[in-house]
């Protein structure tokens, strides 16, 4: 299944249509929510720690080309081959090259949301590798033939029978239980053979450290590092604002991470990926390659966007995000949902495209306030409105109504007249105190009743009551 | 005009009404005179006002919501105080007049100062009045929905906790999730109708779960929309209020009209 944000209002009917969405939804995002409140309760001054890791990826993407070049050199230093991807089209163009190389055509991916935008799967499927996620859940929509829905938990729109009736479908050797531990052990099964029979190994990076050239992932599966290992060839790609300078800043982002993403303390597998093997080492791949990728990044930096090249990808505004709690990850039709996502889709795929969801957004600020990073996310989102405003996407009946308000509402008297008039129309229409319908009111009346008015205005009550009370201006 | 200092009160407050409050509940407006009052405050209720400019803001139209902040800057400078009975309309006028004028030096100072004294109604009360409740009675159980901005933009959130908790006869229900939003968004629960719907009628049932008679909150938009949910869905036994009127006195008469 794959949607668009052009058709955002098709997905969000879509979505809301489908109970058993919201019930996959709410219990991933409700248990997400309560681990980070505890995992939060019991830090030490978490807004310490997020105000010290939005310092730490402002100073990088302040001296983006100081640390992208001392990377490269260190890296360079340890044997890894460097490369730069301007677009999504470039960054997979190198990846195929790099594979096509090689003599085999088993491909083994550990999660990466980088991958995702720049469309590498189906690249790589188009170039008739054999691919395999080993993400538990990527494995799940590989199966599915679905697209991540969250950004953590990309399958969270599958539930466990869902699971149970792909893994028999697909697996080879299958489990009767339908219980989690036992599907686990059947997933472990079905992919063990495939890590020791790759012929590369393509991850993401969590981040790259400018002073040794090294590259983190962190996983909670261990599928990381059974890709990169066995494998000849381990390819990272990575966006550019994924760098840290040194390890000592790549700790305080992880513990950000960990808590905001999961509510854990720290990844079970935590790794440190320092170029390929060497003389005397037992393992490790023969060939290691970093494909870094700009794909709008620095285009964000000249246009105001640059706090949001602070995310660290945890997940948490997705999770807090009432909007994405009844319509989950597919309805945003981009491959980042949520705050973050609408936040980055007009960004990399433009904002005629994606206008409408900038505005899928109550404002609210609870993204914001759990963003680890302290992403301003509602202040972005409210930019790509008044960008669209001024490139004029925005449709014209909008244009008009929001005209015609202005046009009022610097006219104060002009619009209180019309505001008592409109009490006075409106009363026509009240019941018992309500209104359940009347002309324009649709977006409202369809789905709530409508308080009838007081008999006038404030301002008109007000003005016949001031005999008595001092004069007021004007 | 010289701010007045022959009161001992906290000076003298510009009372902004809010198009919610004046054209669908202007009770909450003579709620907020008379806790103002109450408060030792000089209240005066400027007639040049009109709307905050979010329905502008909020679709982008940064130009038209700037000639809407002009106005209420020239209106309302002048005062100590600017009160305003909603935290969305005040973080407007707080926050984000601010980013308007932003390089635009004569009018960022201008807005800056605004800012710096506006403030929401129940906050205003209880952190520069320190007014509390006195001989108020209420005998009814309430729960607190606490919006959005009020909350994140305002820091509104134990303020009126307290000013409610000062009412005699009136207890608490506590709501899970009371920091969630309602679905309003002003706009956007017209532009998304659907969204919001499926939002409010989840914050409903938390409504309902706490079994309370009263739904109390501090702003009109999200209280009207949580309101308009019960009723469309037939929960009429739930009143929704804004907490200025159970603080003025005012709630018994509207909730023995119900029940009559």
């Amino acid at each position: 299944m794959q949607t668009h944000p052009e058709k955002f209002q098709e997905n969000v009917a879509r979505a809301l249509a489908n109970p058993q969405l919201k019930i996959a939804i709410r219990r991933t995002t409700d248990r997400a929510e309560s681990k980070r409140a505890e995992a939060i309760r019991n830090f030490p001054n978490f807004d310490h720690a997020r105000t010290q890791g939005k310092r730490i990826k402002d100073h990088v993407i302040e001296n983006l080309g100081y640390y992208l070049t001392e990377f490269e050199r260190n890296a360079t230093a340890n044997g890894a081959v460097v490369h730069w991807a301007s677009d999504a089209k470039q960054a997979c163009s190198i990846v195929i090259d790099i594979c096509s190389r090689q003599q085999g055509r088993r491909v083994t991916r550990a999660k990466s949301m980088l991958g995702e935008e720049i469309g590498l799967a189906d690249a790589l499927d188009d170039a008739e590798f054999d691919r395999v996620e080993t993400d538990l859940a990527e494995h799940i929509i590989q199966l599915a033939g679905d697209p991540p829905s969250h950004i953590v938990w990309p399958s969270m729109h599958r539930t466990r029978e869902d699971v149970v009736r792909l893994f028999r479908k697909h697996h080879q050797n299958p489990t009767d239980s339908e219980e989690i531990t036992e599907l686990v052990d059947s997933a472990r099964r079905e992919l063990r053979s495939k890590f020791l029979t790759a012929d590369i190994g393509i991850t993401g990076a969590n981040f790259l450290l400018a002073d040794s050239g090294s590259v983190c992932t962190v996983t909670n599966e261990g599928n990381a590092e059974l890709t990169t290992t066995p494998p000849d060839v381990h390819i990272v790609t990575a966006g550019i604002e994924k760098l840290v300078p040194s390890m000592a800043h790549a700790m305080p982002l992880l513990r950000l991470l960990v808590r905001s993403a999961t509510g854990g303390e720290i990844t079970q597998y935590t790794t440190f990926h320092a170029g390929p093997k060497r003389q005397n080492d037992l393992d490790g791949p023969g060939e290691f390659h970093i494909v870094l990728v700009d794909n709008g990044r620095t285009r964000m930096l000249s246009q105001g966007m640059s706090e949001m090249l602070r995310c660290i990808r945890c997940g948490a505004c997705l999770n807090h995000c009432v909007v994405y709690k009844h319509i989950g990850g597919h309805a945003y039709g981009g491959v980042y949902p949520g705050p973050m996502g609408s936040v980055l889709t007009p960004n990399l795929d433009g904002l005629e495209r994606a206008r409408k969801l900038a505005h899928a957004c109550t404002l609210n600020g609870r993204c914001q306030e759990v963003c680890p990073v302290q992403i301003p996310l509602p202040k972005l989102l409210r930019a790509l409105r008044a960008s669209s405003w001024e490139k004029k996407y925005e449709p014209p009946v909008n244009r008009f109504a929001v005209a015609g308000f202005v046009m009022l509402a610097k006219r104060p008297r002009l619009f209180q007249l019309l505001a008592s008039v409109g009490v006075l129309g409106m009363r026509m229409f009240g019941r018992s105190g309500w209104i359940s319908s009347m002309p324009l009111s649709g977006g409202w009346t369809a789905n709530r009743d409508l308080p009838a008015p007081e008999k006038s205005t404030f301002l008109g009550q007000y003005k016949k009551l001031r005999v008595g009370r001092r004069p007021y201006q004007n | 005009m010289a701010p007045s200092s022959e009161k001992q009160g906290p000076g003298r407050v510009g009372l902004f009404v809010t198009c919610l409050v004046n054209t669908m509940r202007p009770r909450v407006g003579f709620a907020a005179l008379r806790l103002l009052e109450q408060s030792g405050c000089d209240v005066e209720v400027p007639q040049m006002q009109s709307c905050c400019g979010q329905p502008a803001f909020n679709s982008g139209d940064d130009e038209g919501t700037r000639k809407i902040a002009r106005r209420i800057i020239e209106v309302f400078e002048d005062f100590d105080y600017v009160v305003v009975p909603s935290g969305s309309c005040g973080g407007m006028i707080k926050t984000h007049f601010v980013e308007l004028f932003d390089g635009r030096p004569e009018w960022f100072d201008r807005a800056q100062k605004l800012a710096a004294k506006t403030y929401e109604l129940l906050s205003f009360l209880v952190d520069v009045c320190a007014w509390k409740p006195e001989g108020v009675r209420l005998d009814a159980t309430y729960t607190y929905h606490d919006s959005c901005s009020g909350l994140r933009e305002m820091g509104v959130y134990e303020q009126p906790r307290k000013l409610l908790a000062a009412v005699e006869g009136l207890t608490l229900n506590p709501m899970v999730r009371s920091t969630e939003c309602c679905g309003f968004g002003g706009t956007f629960c017209v532009k998304y109708s659907d969204i919001s719907n499926a939002i409010v009628g989840e914050k409903a049932d938390d409504v309902l779960a706490t079994k309370a008679r009263l739904l109390l909150g501090g702003d009109m938009g999200c209280l009207m929309n949580m309101a308009g949910k019960l009723n469309r869905d037939n929960h009429t036994r739930v009143t929704a209020m804004h907490t200025a009127e159970v603080l003025a006195g005012m709630a018994e008469d509207v909730l023995k009209s119900q029940d009559a």
